[in-house]
């Protein structure tokens, strides 16, 4: 029986979810033009293992499959997992992660809508912690072409290290540590002039900037289209840029620019796709502004103090933690119950 | 090693007399376990679990002397809510106690009732109203549909009619979860 | 002319559908065979019924009289014949029954003899209770009776008086059609209501999708001369409608859930509801008839002028219903109440006969999982996070989702109609308010139950000790009377006490005894005669017995209570 109302919006997850799929495809553009045809592979395969997992867990629990396949938010984690990870991981790599994040992160805690964490950044925290090599060899922008991409991602025997370094944040992070180093033949330099290399580009890692310009646009449109609010990519960037500008105004010469960390890494892609998922964060205006700002200090902290290459997959977690938390006390006044 | 064994214990130790301490310091008054109990039984009065009413059920329960299933009125809702304050298992209404039935209210034929006093006697809420050779009726309102004064009617006048549903009392259903395969 | 204007948080702004129903003035509805006629049609007390089947009544008159403090009067809508007084299907989602009026209309359509008022010249207090039993309540849908809220707060004024046409449901376009027809007689009602209410200003709110009602409306204030009264365009948006978005559009003041409007000094009806006060006030003509929309599903969507109490199908065939529908609601599709069945009558609450079919409105692809997404708190015009309150009353957990304010729920439909997940909200909503009453409800008559039982136990035991003092007394003298008959030398007391073995040289202790077996001998026998009672066949002889052994019962009422009772 149905009652009112009996009119309804034309909307449906699977709008939401390819919406915000299409928003991440100029990201994703970028990313083949200056790093290689390699990450289409890795989508694919993460796409492919998203979708067997779900499918596999539908089963198993009873729920009906072509209605949740099609709602299409398992191919968002995949896609999560495959622009975070290095590109050239092997694919065991990349379909375990995604199953993990599926079957584990998401279907055990029941499915679409129950996960308290981010599938796609818990997946890179476990993967991070159990294949810490693996997870830290980034190709340079234009270094690999596709069919070496290829041979990396399928073939069994890597031999990687000598053409593939950390990633800029992590490079300029050890370049950073190793000028404050009075023995270290870098000693003295500041981070612009340490930025000289070939790897930095004009804001961030060299081609690495683009992409995260490209996933800035596809959020602007998601902001746009009301898929999302300002709240979080604004508090987020904000709180990054302004922890980071701190410290940096205080000691440029220990310290990245503000601008750097905003161009690098998985800042743009967390603030405007990782940290706006709705289901792991925090929902009410308040709460997403304190939620992405926690996320923004913490992703700093983990850059600049930390030992991984990035910090925004260990800020997501832990700020999920405190969603129950920021949403119970950041509850808006209700009608007639406000003080203006 | 051992160290740490000693602190683990006497960690344990004070937290086990700050608990033992609270425990007296802070006891209740009362037995806040028979109240609760028998806020959740429904008042019906009727008996039929074997006790002079629900408090002395309630009593009962909290002792240990009975079972939370005895109570019909109460039915399958209210025995989960007693398996849930104490933390027991639910099981279903044992039948010698009675079924549940759905909610009534007793009802006198006032053609035949003879004004004999003896259902105002029953009535363990006071619901009828009547003096002696005088009509008597039942206040709806008030009728906790426990049955007890039917039997004691010497002329068999007094029925139980279910309660019907109003615009009042009628309630929105659980909305259903239609999750269709979606073609 | 320029007001500033104030916003709501939320809302929708869904198809309106409103050029259709608008492109004709109201018409009439012929008599139709039959007028069934609820007399609970209002909020408040069940009004009763006042006429019996084979009454010849006229047109106006009250066949139900208002009842109880909350509570509005029913009339005859035609002159005709009463033919029943009986339960008939309301038009509400339950399917329920309700005491109605069933007239045959005798096709003369008389009035009665009515009663009038001047409004200047009445007290207050009599214009309400001539407005209670006028039958008149709110038309905007929620139907509460209009006495009631004609009275201004505790300062005896009201700054603002806030007349609702904004009529923000889809497909509705009663309150238009009757702005842009009859604004000179809805604004007399007005007046005259802001005479009871000694309001300052009186603001018309209209949504600026019904330009024509706007001009109608200013055009017939410019007329009156008034001055005070406004007309205001507001922006469309569901439910600047709600009677709270609209006091909070016009003035900015919200009133939260639970409190009066004129505590605030804002008091708010709807315009349908002004002509109906100024058709009591004027003529003293009750409420029998409104302006109903039919639209949806019909050839010819438009707007009728309908006598309370007739069947809904007679109206919808004039508009021509299509082969497909399957149902009619009551109101708009945001709000509106789906009907058990098509022949249900027209009520005071009726302002739109929606006609639906599945093709019109479909049903809701399946129920996905919540996401979080927040769509529904940001459409919610009260500021809510349905998603929570959704949350807890999926899993039943009601006090929880009254602390997430689920009261101050107005179930307007926004955050059902927004949820991309197509989750029934409001249902989730409607069923915990339900939930939560009956439990309120059962709770409260719990504890009456359980102090009565107490009362009585507590009642059994006073008597019981009083008896107990009684007896002792009574004791205490028998003892008087034995000590003195041993003193006169009486040979034996066996007469006060046949059962005792030893009747020689009694001591107090053997009087006492003996008191009590005589009691319980006594109590023996009356239970023998109480017990072999017949309860079979009950003629006049048994029944006369009976009378004879309750006669007995009640001479021998002090006796004390036999020990194995
Ligand atoms: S069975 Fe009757 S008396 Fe016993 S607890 Fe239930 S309602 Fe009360
Ligand atoms: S009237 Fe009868 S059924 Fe109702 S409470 Fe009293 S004894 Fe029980
Ligand atoms: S709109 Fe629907 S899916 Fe989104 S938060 Fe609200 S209930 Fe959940
Ligand atoms: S139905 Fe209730 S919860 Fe939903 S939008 Fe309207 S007021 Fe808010």
């Amino acid at each position: 029986m149905i009652n009112s109302p009996f009119v309804r919006k034309p909307a449906s997850v699977q709008q939401v979810m390819l919406q915000v799929l299409l928003a991440l495809v100029p990201g994703i553009a970028a990313y083949v033009w200056f790093f290689g045809a390699g990450i289409l592979v890795q989508l694919t395969l993460a796409s492919a293992a998203a979708l067997a997992g779900e499918a596999a867990m539908l089963a198993i629990r009873g729920k009906p499959k072509a209605l949740f396949l099609s709602d299409l938010s398992a191919i968002v984690t995949a896609w999560l997992i495959a622009l975070t990870f290095p590109p050239i991981v092997p694919w065991w790599l990349t379909v375990t992660a995604t199953l993990l994040a599926i079957v584990v992160v998401k279907q055990l805690y029941g499915g679409l809508g129950q996960n308290p964490f981010n599938p796609a950044m818990a997946a890179f925290c476990l993967m991070i912690v159990a294949y810490p090599a693996l997870m830290s060899q980034w190709p340079a922008a234009g270094q690999l072409d596709f069919s070496s991409q290829l041979q990396l991602i399928f073939g069994g025997i890597r031999q990687v290290d000598a053409i593939t370094g950390a990633t800029p944040l992590d490079a300029l992070r050890t370049a950073l540590r190793a000028a404050a180093n009075p023995d270290s033949q870098l000693h003295g330099l500041r981070a612009s002039q340490l930025m000289d290399g070939p790897a930095y580009g004009m804001l961030g890692g060299k081609g690495g900037e683009w992409v995260a310009l490209g996933f800035l646009l596809g959020g602007l449109w998601l902001l746009q289209r009301r898929i999302i609010t300002w709240h979080i990519p604004g508090a987020f960037c904000l709180a990054l840029a302004a922890s980071a500008g701190l410290l940096w105004a205080v000691r440029p010469e220990g310290f990245a620019s503000p601008v750097f960390h905003l161009a690098s890494g998985g800042a743009m892609l967390g603030a405007f796709f990782i940290l706006t998922d709705p289901v792991s964060g925090a929902t009410t205006p308040r709460g997403k502004l304190l939620f992405a700002a926690g996320a923004g200090v913490l992703t700093f902290v983990i850059r600049a103090f930390g030992a991984y290459p990035d910090g925004v997959a260990f800020a997501t977690l832990l700020m999920n933690l405190c969603v129950p938390l920021i949403d119970m006390n950041t509850q808006a006044p209700v009608f007639g119950h406000k003080k203006d | 090693m051992l160290t740490a064994l000693l602190v683990m214990t006497a960690v344990a130790l004070v937290l086990g007399a700050l608990l033992g301490y609270a425990s007296l310091k802070f006891k209740v008054e009362g037995d806040p376990l028979v109240e609760k109990i028998d806020a959740i039984l429904p008042q019906t009065q009727c008996g039929q679990c074997g006790f002079p009413g629900c408090r002395p059920y309630a009593t009962a329960i909290a002792s240990g002397e009975a079972d939370i299933n005895q109570c019909p009125p109460g039915g399958e809702e209210g025995i989960r809510k007693l398996a849930d304050l104490l933390g027991r298992e639910f099981k279903s209404l044992s039948e010698e106690h009675g079924v549940e039935k759905p909610k009534s209210v007793a009802v006198i034929d006032e053609n035949t009732c003879i004004g004999c006093t003896l259902c105002i006697q029953a009535c363990p809420v006071d619901a009828i109203v009547g003096a002696a050779k005088q009509l008597h009726t039942v206040v709806a309102g008030e009728c906790t549909g426990c049955e007890l004064c039917v039997a004691p009617c010497p002329v068999d006048c007094i029925a139980m009619e279910p309660i019907t549903e109003t615009v009042d009392t009628w309630k929105w259903r659980y909305p259903v979860i239609q999750i269709k395969q979606a073609a | 002319m320029l007001r500033k204007l104030f916003k709501f948080h939320g809302g929708v702004k869904p198809q309106t559908h409103k050029a259709e129903s608008t492109t004709q003035p109201i018409a009439r509805v012929p008599l139709p065979e039959r007028l069934v006629i609820p007399l609970h049609q209002a909020v408040g007390g069940h009004p009763r019924p006042l006429v019996a089947p084979g009454d010849k009544v006229f047109k106006g008159q009250r066949i139900g009289g208002a009842d109880g403090s909350l509570s509005s009067a029913v009339h005859a809508s035609t002159s005709g014949i009463v033919r029943d007084v009986a339960p008939a299907l309301m038009p509400h989602t339950s399917g329920l029954t309700t005491l109605s009026v069933i007239i045959e209309p005798d096709g003369e359509d008389r009035w009665g003899e009515l009663d009038k008022v001047n409004y200047r010249t009445t007290p207050p207090d009599e214009l309400r209770d001539f407005l209670r039993d006028a039958g008149v309540v709110g038309l905007g849908g929620a139907v509460f009776p209009s006495y009631a809220k004609l009275k201004p707060g505790k300062e005896g004024r009201l700054k603002t008086l806030v007349i609702n046409g904004a009529e923000c449901e889809p497909f509705i376009t009663c309150d238009d059609l009757l702005m842009r027809e009859r604004a000179d007689d809805m604004l007399k009602g007005i007046v005259a209501m802001r005479h009871m209410l000694q309001a300052e200003e009186v603001l018309i709110g209209i949504e600026d999708n019904k330009p024509e009602a706007v001009a109608a409306v200013q055009a017939a204030i410019a007329a009156s001369g008034q001055s005070g009264i406004q007309a205001v365009a507001i922006p469309t948006r569901y439910p600047a409608g709600g009677a709270k978005q609209l006091i909070r559009v016009l003035t900015g003041i919200e009133v939260p859930h639970g409190r009066r409007s004129t505590d605030f000094g804002v008091q708010c009806f709807n315009v349908g509801t002004a002509y109906s006060i100024y058709e009591a006030l004027e003529f003293g003509r009750p409420l029998i008839s409104r302006v109903v929309t039919v639209a949806g599903n019909v050839d010819q969507p438009r707007n009728y002028e309908v006598l309370i109490g007739t069947p809904m199908d007679h109206v919808v065939r004039l508009s021509g219903a299509r082969p497909d529908t399957d149902r009619y609601i009551m109101g708009g599709p945001m709000m509106g109440v789906r009907l058990p069945a098509f022949d249900v009558p027209v009520v005071k609450a009726t302002n739109c006969i929606l006609v639906g079919s599945p093709a019109l409105f479909p049903p809701p692809p399946p129920e996905m999982p919540c996401i979080r997404c927040g769509e529904c708190a940001k459409a919610c015009p009260a500021d809510l996070a349905p998603f929570e309150m959704y949350w807890f009353s999926r899993s039943k957990n009601f006090g929880k989702a009254q602390e997430y304010h689920l009261f101050d729920c107005i179930e307007c439909g926004c955050c059902s109609f927004v949820c991309p997940s197509h989750i029934p909200l409001v249902d989730y909503f409607r069923f915990s308010k339900s939930e939560i009453w009956a439990r309120e409800r059962d709770k409260s008559s719990s504890d009456a139950a359980r102090d009565r039982f107490e009362f009585k136990n507590f009642r059994q035991e006073r008597e019981k000790q009083e008896k107990a003092e009684k007896l002792a007394a009574k004791a205490a003298a028998t003892r008087e009377k034995v000590a003195a008959d041993n003193q006169a030398g009486t040979a034996s007391p066996a007469a006060e006490a046949p059962d005792t073995a030893k009747p020689a040289a009694p001591s107090a202790e053997d009087t006492k005894r003996a008191l009590i077996a005589a009691a319980m001998e006594k109590a023996r026998q009356q239970k023998a005669q109480v017990a072999p009672k017949n309860t079979e066949q009950l003629s006049a002889e048994t029944q006369a017995d009976i009378d004879a052994i309750e006669a007995r019962r009640a001479a021998s009422a002090a006796t004390p209570p036999t020990p194995d009772a």
